[in-house]
């Protein structure tokens, strides 16, 4: 087993509405990636992803509220710093975070050689602009980036280029962990294929040395990530290595969200997509017993009682249902 | 089996923007002949010139050469009142629902629009009320739940299911849908692709789908058109065309998009490309 880079035990963060009500989006999450490994986590729009994503940082502000559990990043508790504290020490030096819309963090009337230097001097005034701008090219070599773009506006660049170049940018200080969060959704495909090869490289020249990666389309989780997790509004419900997560989901919700996998593969046409039916509860009141329970094809009245939790079977593997994982092989098969 | 009627056809269809050095053919033409009750799906990248042969199908912007026919007949939209007749006919939804919608208006009102426009501006409250709520059930919605509701109090995957539902009451002979599931998460995008297979089914609409995923296209369409700079460079039946393509831009698209039961060649891009 390789060192733990981030360690999260037991996380819930919820959001304070101007009528004062709780919602949680973020309930009881617990994680481990370690070196060198990516782990992917998806589900549908409104589950948490991009929620659960801001809590890692531990960077709160309102509407976002901690409540509890803890984020260990390389061994160093993070939980209960002051904001401003986490802001200087911890983003950017340990976890950096890449937005959808990565290349809107561009400032239109700066070189970004310029946006660079805004980015190291940051977090420490004394390093020149020379070694800067050396950084900087090095940097960008490697991963492939031309390095007139360093003199350059954003509106001179493509969209792809620009996303890349934030990319780059949010590795330069090589936080040890990085969050990506849809970094390709906004992209057409053969940008999305020039960003997924960048990420990867940048794992393998250890920039990065270990990676969470956030997005709905399941093909593309499934090609660059090791461990897959599903969430379903607020809680984890499946985890599991990629390939298991895909090709042999064991809880219903994550049965229906592999069934929708659109590929342009032969057999396609002849598969009948598996659409869930209904929407999320709403998090301001959670149902009592299992979340899903509303819009699962094999609910029985026991679901509905209590609240469940993981279950954890063999091959490192976890899902948060009342079935034995037997039980719902079997209904699987009977369809 | 007898011949299908041709819907829409286009004859060497061009548009040109602007002048002399600053001449950008998008639009360079096309041929194509889309028979009544087909799915076709038009895919190319960004740029490829595809929304521009759909606002050009549509009417929205002039044609710069060649002709297109509606139905075996020259299309004529010269005048406003042959425009308006010519939209009874075909109609679109597009990539983002909210910008389809006026924002201060209930959910109810864009629906009676629909019928009132249809020659339904005289029928009783309650028949509306009817056809309203066969509209929704047809997307699985509840109409009784949405009368009051705003625009803004809906999930994307919803208005865009509501969009379909618009396009119901309205019954045009062709729909246009450009892009309509990039802004929708992977779940509910199957549930659209279903309604539309549904819609056509149902009604033998002819359904144009736009985008820029092949997985899509592959799925939905009888038939595909590849786009790359303003032209075809390959069509033909979805099996023929995604299973078997010939062009290496139809290869290079197909690589370019994640597969879960093959390999996903990543060599195949060089980053350096601006």
């Amino acid at each position: 087993m390789g060192k733990v880079m981030l360690e999260v035990n037991e996380l819930t963060t919820k959001y304070i509405t101007r009528f004062n009500e709780d919602v949680y989006a973020v309930d009881h999450v617990s994680l481990k990636v370690e070196e060198g490994k990516s782990l992917g986590i998806a589900g549908e729009s409104g589950c948490g992803k991009s929620t659960l994503a801001l809590s890692l940082m531990g960077y709160y502000f309102s509407p976002l509220h901690y409540t509890s559990g803890e984020i260990i990043i390389d061994g160093q508790n993070i939980t209960g710093m002051n904001p401003d504290a986490v802001r200087k020490s911890i983003l950017g030096n340990e976890i950096a975070y890449i937005p959808q819309a990565a290349m809107n963090a561009l400032n239109p009337t700066q070189k970004i050689i310029n946006f660079i230097e805004d980015v190291v001097q940051a977090h420490d005034p004394k390093v020149s602009k020379k070694e800067i701008y050396e950084l900087a090219r090095e940097r960008f070599e490697v991963l492939g980036l031309p390095k007139e773009v360093l003199q350059r506006y954003p509106v001179e660049l493509s969209g792809g280029m620009k996303q890349r170049t934030v990319i780059a940018t949010s590795v330069i200080l090589e936080p040890k962990i990085l969050i990506a969060d849809e970094p390709s959704s906004a992209l057409d495909v053969t940008s999305q294929k020039m960003v997924i090869k960048m990420l990867r490289y940048m794992m393998e020249k250890g920039y990065v040395k270990a990676m969470i990666f956030i997005t709905h389309e399941l093909p593309l989780l499934y090609n660059v990530t090791d461990d897959i997790m599903v969430m379903y509004a607020g809680q984890i419900v499946e985890k599991g290595s990629a390939q298991q997560t895909v090709f042999d989901p064991i809880h219903p919700y994550a049965k229906g969200l592999m069934g929708s996998i659109i590929v342009p593969e032969s057999g396609l046409k002849d598969s009948k997509l598996t659409a869930i039916p209904g929407t999320p509860p709403n998090l301001k009141k959670p149902p009592e017993g299992c979340r899903f329970a509303e819009r699962c094809k094999y609910v029985t009245p026991e679901c509905k009682r209590f609240p469940v939790d993981m279950k954890y079977v063999e091959g490192n593997r976890s899902y948060r249902c009342i079935f034995s994982e037997e039980h719902l092989r079997k209904a699987y098969q009977n369809g | 089996m007898a011949e299908k009627k041709s819907c829409l056809k286009g004859v060497g269809l061009t548009k040109v923007f602007g002048l002399g050095r600053n001449k950008n053919t998008a639009v360079d033409h096309v041929d194509f002949d889309f028979s009544e009750g087909e799915i076709v799906s038009i895919v190319g990248e960004s740029g490829s010139g595809k929304t521009t042969l759909a606002k050009m199908l549509l009417g929205l912007i002039s044609t710069t050469e060649g002709e297109i026919y509606f139905q075996g007949k020259k299309r004529d939209i010269r005048s406003q009142r042959a425009k308006k007749e010519y939209w009874t006919n075909i109609q679109a939804i597009f990539q983002d629902p909210f910008s389809s919608y006026n924002i201060f208006n209930k959910i109810d009102s864009l629906f009676l629009d629909c019928i009132n426009m249809r020659g339904g501006k005289n029928l009783p409250y309650e028949k509306k009320v009817e056809m309203m709520t066969e509209a929704c059930s047809f997307v699985n919605l509840k109409f009784a739940e949405l009368t009051n509701k705003y625009p803004f109090e809906l999930s994307g995957g919803q208005m865009q299911r509501l969009m379909i539902a618009r396009i119901f009451l309205l019954k045009p002979k062709i729909l246009l849908a450009d892009e309509p599931t990039s802004m929708i998460d992977a779940c509910s995008r199957a549930t659209i692709l279903d309604m539309l297979l549904k819609l056509r089914n149902d009604t033998g609409m002819t359904i144009i789908f736009i985008t820029h995923d092949i997985g899509l296209a592959y799925f939905v369409s009888d038939k595909v058109f590849i786009m790359e700079h303003g032209k075809f460079v390959e069509s033909g039946t979805a099996d023929e065309v995604i299973l078997r393509p010939k062009e290496a831009y139809t290869k290079r698209l197909l690589n370019d998009v994640p597969k879960i039961h093959e390999e996903w060649d990543l060599s195949t891009v060089d980053i350096k490309n601006q």
